[in-house]
C-alpha cells in the first residue's frame, strides 16, 4: 500500500483560472492532468507538491480541430481520444499508432497529450519508493549527489520515456505554453533539452496548452516502432520515429527520423541531408539505420540490456520506414 | 505541510449517489475501499501497473489507485459490485463462472469490469482485440487462455465448455 503525501486540491475550470492558481502557488504547486505519472511519483516521494491543480474540468484543452493549416490538438485531449481521432489516424498515423501504445489501455483513457509530453524521465535508479531509494543513498536526480549509472556522472542520464515527443518532433510539431507572465510557442525541438533531472524547458508557472502539427501539402509518409519486454504496460526501451515527404517520382524531398527512450532528450538523427532527393530504397534505408545506430548509446538507465536495446536501432529503423512506405492504410 | 481539511465529494456509485468527506490526497479505490467499504476493487501494485484497481469511470475503464477521489466528483463509477443487474450477473461474470476463468480471484474483478466495457464498445470482438482491451490487467495465474475463450462465451461467439470439462464448483 503506498499513500500520498498531503496537499491541497485545486479544479480550476478555465485556462485563466489555473494561470492565476499557477501565479498564487508556482513552484509549491503541481499539474495534473491524467495522474497516471504524477500519482506514483508523488507515491514514491519524487514530488511533493503542496497544491495539486487538476485540469479536468479546463473544457478548452480539450479539444482537436483544423485551424491556420494545422491540426491544433489540446493538451487534455487523452491519449485514448487521440488514438481513436479519424483525422489523426488519416493524416499522421505515426501519431494515433503512438498514442495507441503508451502503456495500457486504462492507462491511456486517463493519460493525456499534454501530460506524455511533461512525462518525467524515467531511471532505474529513480522511479523506486522512498524507501528504496533511501536504501541505495539517493541519486543525482532526486536528493542525492551520485549517479549510478555513470560512475562519477555529474549529469543525470534519466531517459525521456514519452511515446508521443519522439512522434511530434518527426513532424516538426510545435507547442504552446502559457503562463501568468504570457504564452509562447516553441518548435517541439526546443521544448527538451538533454538534462534528465528536468528535460524540458517548461517553467513552474506554465502550462502546455496546445500542441499544433501543420498539415502536409505533398505526401506524407510516417511511422513509429517501440521496443519493449511486454507489448503493454511498459515503458519503451527504444522507441523510433520517422517521417518523410515524397515526390510523385518517390524521393524524398526531406527526411526526419528520431530516436528515443535511450536519453534525456529524444535524439534527431543527424547528417542525413545527403539522402534528401533520393529514392528511399532498401539501401537508403540501410544506410539510414547504421547513421542512428552510430549515434545512440544507450545506457543502463533501464532494465534492459543497452548492448541488445543499441542492436535493435537499425532493426526498429527498417521497420519503421518498412511500416511508412507500406501501401495502403497503416 | 500540516494535513489540509476533508473536503466534501459527491460522485455516483453503482447507481447510487454519495457524499463523502475525503482528504484531498485520498485515491478513489482508498475513497471506494475503505469509506464506501466496497472491497471488491483491489489494491494490488498501488501504482498503475497491474489493473486490479479498475473501475469504469463514466463507462471508460480506469485505474482507481491512481486516481483522486476529488477528479471523480459528479462522474458515475462502477465497481464489480455494480456489474451485475440486480440478481442478473453480467454475461462476463457468468462466462468467467463457466469458463474457470479464475484461479486466485484476484485480478478477476478489473479482469471482468475490462470485458465488460470492451462488449459495451465491440460486442463481438475477435481474440486479438479481446487481448488487446485485457492487455492492462495482469493474471499471475491462469495463463489467459480461459480468461479470452470466457470473453469469447459472453459475447456469444464460442459455446461453453461441456460439463464435465468445468471446474468442479460448478457441479451439482
Amino acid at each position: 500500500m503506498l499513500t500520498l503525501p498531503p496537499f491541497q486540491f485545486h479544479s480550476p475550470k478555465s485556462v485563466a483560472e489555473a494561470l492565476t492558481l499557477l501565479e498564487a502557488h508556482g513552484a509549491k504547486a503541481k499539474l495534473h492532468a491524467g495522474g497516471t505519472d504524477l500519482v506514483p511519483n508523488m507515491k514514491h516521494r519524487l514530488f511533493t507538491p503542496e497544491h495539486v491543480i487538476g485540469l479536468r474540468d479546463v473544457a478548452e484543452l480539450h479539444r482537436i480541430g483544423e485551424r491556420d493549416g494545422a491540426l491544433a490538438i489540446g493538451s487534455m485531449v487523452t491519449l485514448a481520444d487521440l488514438a481513436r481521432d479519424e483525422r489523426v489516424r488519416a493524416i499522421f498515423p505515426s501519431l494515433s499508432s503512438a498514442a495507441a501504445q503508451v502503456a495500457g489501455p486504462q492507462l491511456r483513457e486517463m493519460g493525456t497529450l499534454g501530460g506524455n509530453l511533461a512525462l518525467d524521465t524515467r531511471c532505474v535508479y529513480y522511479n523506486q519508493t522512498y524507501f528504496w531509494r533511501k536504501a541505495l543513498g539517493y541519486c543525482l536526480k532526486k536528493d542525492g549527489t551520485v549517479c549510478h549509472v555513470v560512475k562519477g556522472g555529474q549529469k543525470c542520464v534519466a531517459a525521456a520515456s514519452n511515446d508521443t515527443a519522439p512522434v511530434l518532433l518527426s513532424l516538426g510539431a510545435t507547442v504552446r505554453l502559457q503562463s501568468p507572465r504570457g504564452s509562447r510557442e516553441l518548435p517541439l525541438d526546443q521544448f527538451y533539452v538533454a538534462d534528465g533531472i528536468r528535460n524540458t524547458v517548461l517553467e513552474p508557472d506554465e502550462l502546455i496548452t496546445e500542441v499544433r502539427v501543420l498539415l502536409p501539402q505533398g505526401r506524407l509518409v510516417t511511422g513509429y516502432q517501440k521496443l519493449r519486454l511486454r507489448a503493454s504496460i511498459d515503458y519503451p526501451a527504444l522507441t523510433v520515429a520517422v517521417a518523410a515527404w515524397l515526390e510523385k517520382d518517390g524521393t524524398a524531398q526531406w527526411i526526419r527520423m528520431v530516436i528515443s527512450a535511450l536519453g534525456a532528450r529524444p535524439h534527431a538523427v543527424k547528417r542525413i541531408e545527403h539522402l534528401f532527393g533520393k529514392p528511399l530504397d532498401a539501401a537508403a534505408i540501410d544506410e539510414l539505420g547504421q547513421a542512428a545506430y552510430k549515434q545512440c548509446h544507450p545506457l543502463t538507465n533501464i532494465n534492459v540490456d543497452p548492448g541488445w536495446r543499441r542492436l535493435m536501432i537499425p532493426v526498429f529503423v527498417r521497420r519503421a520506414w518498412q511500416q511508412a512506405l507500406a501501401p495502403g492504410p497503416q | 505541510m500540516a494535513r489540509p481539511a476533508r473536503e466534501l465529494i459527491r460522485f455516483e456509485v453503482n447507481g447510487d449517489w454519495h457524499e463523502l468527506a475525503v482528504e484531498p490526497r485520498t485515491t478513489l479505490l482508498e475513497a471506494l475501499r475503505y469509506v464506501l467499504k466496497l472491497t471488491g476493487s483491489k489494491q494490488g501494485c498501488d501504482k498503475g501497473d497491474c489493473g486490479a484497481c479498475t473501475v469504469l469511470i463514466d463507462g471508460r475503464p480506469q485505474l482507481s489507485c491512481i486516481s483522486l477521489a476529488m477528479t471523480a466528483v459528479g462522474r458515475k463509477i462502477t465497481t464489480i459490485e455494480g456489474l451485475a443487474e440486480g440478481n442478473r450477473a453480467h454475461p462476463v461474470q457468468d462466462a468467467f463462472d463457466l469458463c474457470g476463468a479464475l484461479q486466485c480471484g484476484f485480478c478477476q474483478s478489473g479482469m471482468m469490469l475490462s470485458a465488460a466495457a470492451l462488449l459495451a464498445d465491440n460486442p463481438r470482438p475477435n481474440r486479438d482485440e479481446i487481448k488487446q482491451a485485457l492487455s492492462g490487467n495482469l493474471c499471475r495465474c491462469t495463463g489467459y487462455t480461459q480468461i479470452v475463450d470466457a470473453v469469447e462465451v459472453a459475447s456469444g461467439q464460442r459455446d461453453v465448455p461441456e460439463r464435465d470439462e468445468r471446474p468442479t464448483t460448478r457441479r451439482k
